[in-house]
């Protein structure tokens, strides 16, 4: 798929938008304005935006416990989900969910997800309804390299393959499991040998590089489309967080994370493609960065001034008939 | 128009009726087709009990063969809940829930809630339980009180065919995760059913025989046992009040507190093991609502602490029968304060 000028400003925008969203829930975070377990996706942004390029309102994703940025790429209101991070009225989830479960069905948005692994599955569903409906609808499992080890990714693969689903697993192996290095956690070679082991056409990318993740997301989404059954990538990738807020992160080597700030920006790398290549000043860029700074700064406002759920809530919306 | 027909046959129906009315509604397991990719007869086994037999030659593609996968299949059910479909899942044995629970427990049930209301999961997932068959540990046990602890959840088990039918068409229609248990031992047990499609709600318990003296409360195939014992008592003068829970999820709280209101007198039955079960939460209910009702101790009848074994002289022990349930009332039937 081409890539128009405007595809490419509203990819920058996205991945701005969860950059600056991340950014910003650290501080507050750290200032002790959110409360509970935060995951930071800073860093990745290209996967979830290289990937949501592809997809339609109509196609469904499920997510991680660090599913921020693919909310944000799935266009899941933005001031809707800094409320729910601040456990407000006002969130996505009415407050019930946080961060580690905001979900958006009507954007196709199945969930962010505490449980590791606990994707693949649903998605294997997400895609048979689309074949049964008879839809060209597609389902995007997200997973880490954590989950990448889990059973219930395996199962699924396998039940892709079996089924012929219009399912694409994108694993975002940005070396940790937590604390744990991929390297020490997967027993295969890579990722994508394992994938083909499982009968479908696998991808290893840059994640950082939009542009890689969006060639390989296109060429995977489209054959899922077409009838030709799932498809994996894997895109190898920094986290510049810990694995959750607060976390110090000795298992890092002194320096890890701010090197992959200084030599793997998937912003900087992308804004010097575009502007040198693709007829984009940079002061267009600039205009983005501003309005995100403002979107994410009314966000934390009003998230900050909404109110708490109602008290009584907590016993509603547990079964719909009685 | 009723006729008489096996639980096994009014599952099916309802299954039938429910696709033919609702082409959201796909079923999926372990060879509930039975057949595909092997070069004899498609449709062999129609599920291991025939269950589900001659569904895939009316609803083709509808009725999906899943390799021996739970947690994959049962998170597609769940996926495709989510997704606008009506799936019905069958686990083979509910004994399997252990390699998929995460998909039930902290998937399905919590969708509703943790999206704050903004999400549905109209699954069900069929699912067969109980001792009796020397189907040994692994696939005898009625862990139901395991997905009755879990919030979100509806949990279901038919005593009879009507119940059955009636039964499944609502759990199909109903917009919550419900999981349906079917007693092996109860798949040829006959009843009137009528041929038309109707619905039983959920949290409707049923007083299956009135009486004044001890109430019996149980649920799946114990209810069975549970009458057969009412109907020696009669014998000896003791009238039972035999209580068919129906759903432990949602609970019909109403209908065991009045029992025990009108007699006084309780005993649970129960084919699970004691500890934290249904007899003891319909027990600690009963201590907490209508203490003062009670003249007696609420006696529980259920199977001991240990896994269900095999050879026939243990099982038969292990499984209560119509004589304890009878030796418990009598006690109770007898205290005197």
């Amino acid at each position: 798929m081409a890539l128009t000028k405007n595809d490419l400003l509203k990819a920058y925008r996205l991945m701005r938008t969860i950059r600056e969203f991340e950014e910003r829930v650290h501080v507050e975070f750290a200032a002790g304005e959110i409360e509970g377990f935060v995951h930071l996706y800073a860093g990745e942004e290209a996967c979830a935006v290289g990937v949501m390029l592809h997809l339609t309102k109509a196609d469904r994703i499920a997510s991680t416990h660090r599913g921020h940025g693919h909310c944000i790429a799935k266009g899941v209101d933005v001031p809707a989900m800094m409320a729910e991070i601040y456990g407000r009225a006002t969130g996505s989830c009415r407050g019930k969910g946080g961060s580690m479960h905001i979900a958006d069905l009507d954007a196709g948005m199945m969930g962010a997800n505490g449980i590791v692994g606990g994707g693949p599955p649903l998605i294997c569903g997400a895609a048979l309804a689309a074949k049964v409906q008879g839809t060209r609808d597609v389902g995007v499992a997200f997973i880490g390299d954590g989950a990448s080890n889990q059973g219930t990714t395996f199962e699924s693969m396998n039940l892709a393959t079996v089924w012929n689903l219009p399912a694409i697993f994108v694993a975002e192996n940005n070396g940790y499991a937590e604390a744990t290095a991929a390297d020490y956690a997967i027993g295969a070679g890579s990722l994508a040998d394992r994938a083909e082991g499982f009968g479908m056409p696998a991808a290893t990318v840059d994640g950082h590089d939009f542009f890689a993740v969006h060639q390989a997301a296109g060429e995977a989404i489209g054959r899922a489309r077409s009838g030709d059954g799932p498809s994996f990538i894997e895109c190898q990738v920094n986290r510049y967080y810990g694995h959750y807020e607060g976390d110090a992160q000795t298992y890092r080597p002194p320096g890890e994370a701010e090197a992959a700030r200084a030599n793997h920006d998937c912003l900087e790398k992308f804004a010097g493609r575009v502007t040198k290549s693709a007829g984009i000043e940079r002061e267009e860029l600039d205009d983005i960065d501003r309005a995100v700074a403002a979107l994410i700064d009314g966000a934390v406002s009003s998230a900050k001034a909404d109110p708490a759920p109602a008290a009584a809530e907590y016993l509603t919306d547990v079964y719909v008939d009685y | 128009m009723a006729r008489t027909i096996t639980m096994l046959q009014a599952i099916n129906e309802a299954l039938d009726q429910e696709m033919a009315r609702d082409s959201s509604v796909i079923v999926m397991g372990e060879d509930v087709v039975g057949g595909s990719g092997a070069e004899g007869e498609m449709d062999a086994w129609g599920g291991p009990l025939g269950v589900t037999k001659g569904l895939y030659g009316k609803y083709g593609d509808r009725m999906l063969d899943t390799p021996i996968t739970e947690s994959a299949f049962i998170g597609a059910a769940v996926g495709a809940a989510a997704s606008g479909l009506r799936p019905v899942a069958e686990l083979m044995f509910s004994d399997f829930v252990g390699v998929c629970f995460d998909q039930i427990y902290n998937q399905a049930a919590k969708f509703r809630y943790m999206f704050g209301g903004r999400a549905e999961t109209p699954v069900v997932v069929r699912t067969m339980y109980g001792a009796g068959l020397r189907a040994a540990a692994q696939h005898s046990q009625s862990p139901y009180s395991i997905f009755t602890h879990v919030p979100g959840l509806k949990c279901v088990m038919p005593v009879t065919p009507y119940d059955a039918k009636g039964l499944l068409i609502q759990a199909i229609r109903d917009n919550d995760p419900v999981i349906f248990f079917e007693h092996k031992g109860l798949y040829e047990t006959e009843g009137e059913v009528p041929e038309q499609s109707y619905s039983i709600p959920f949290g409707e318990a049923n007083v299956v025989r009135e009486g004044d003296d001890v109430s019996i409360i149980s649920l799946g195939l114990m209810v069975h046992r549970s009458l057969a014992a009412a109907e020696t008592l009669a014998g000896e003068g003791i009238q039972c009040e035999v209580v068919d829970l129906r759903t432990t999820s949602p609970l019909d709280e109403e209908t065991v507190l009045e029992s025990a209101e009108n007699t006084g007198r309780m005993v649970v039955v129960d084919e699970a093991p004691p500890r934290c079960s249904v007899a003891t939460d319909i027990s600690a209910l009963v201590a907490q609502h209508a203490f003062d009702a009670l003249e007696a101790p609420i006696t529980l009848v259920t199977a001991p602490h240990t896994p269900v074994p095999f050879a026939g002289v243990l099982e038969d022990q292990y499984m209560p029968d119509a004589a304890r349930i009878a030796a418990a009332v009598r006690r109770v039937a007898g205290y005197a304060q």
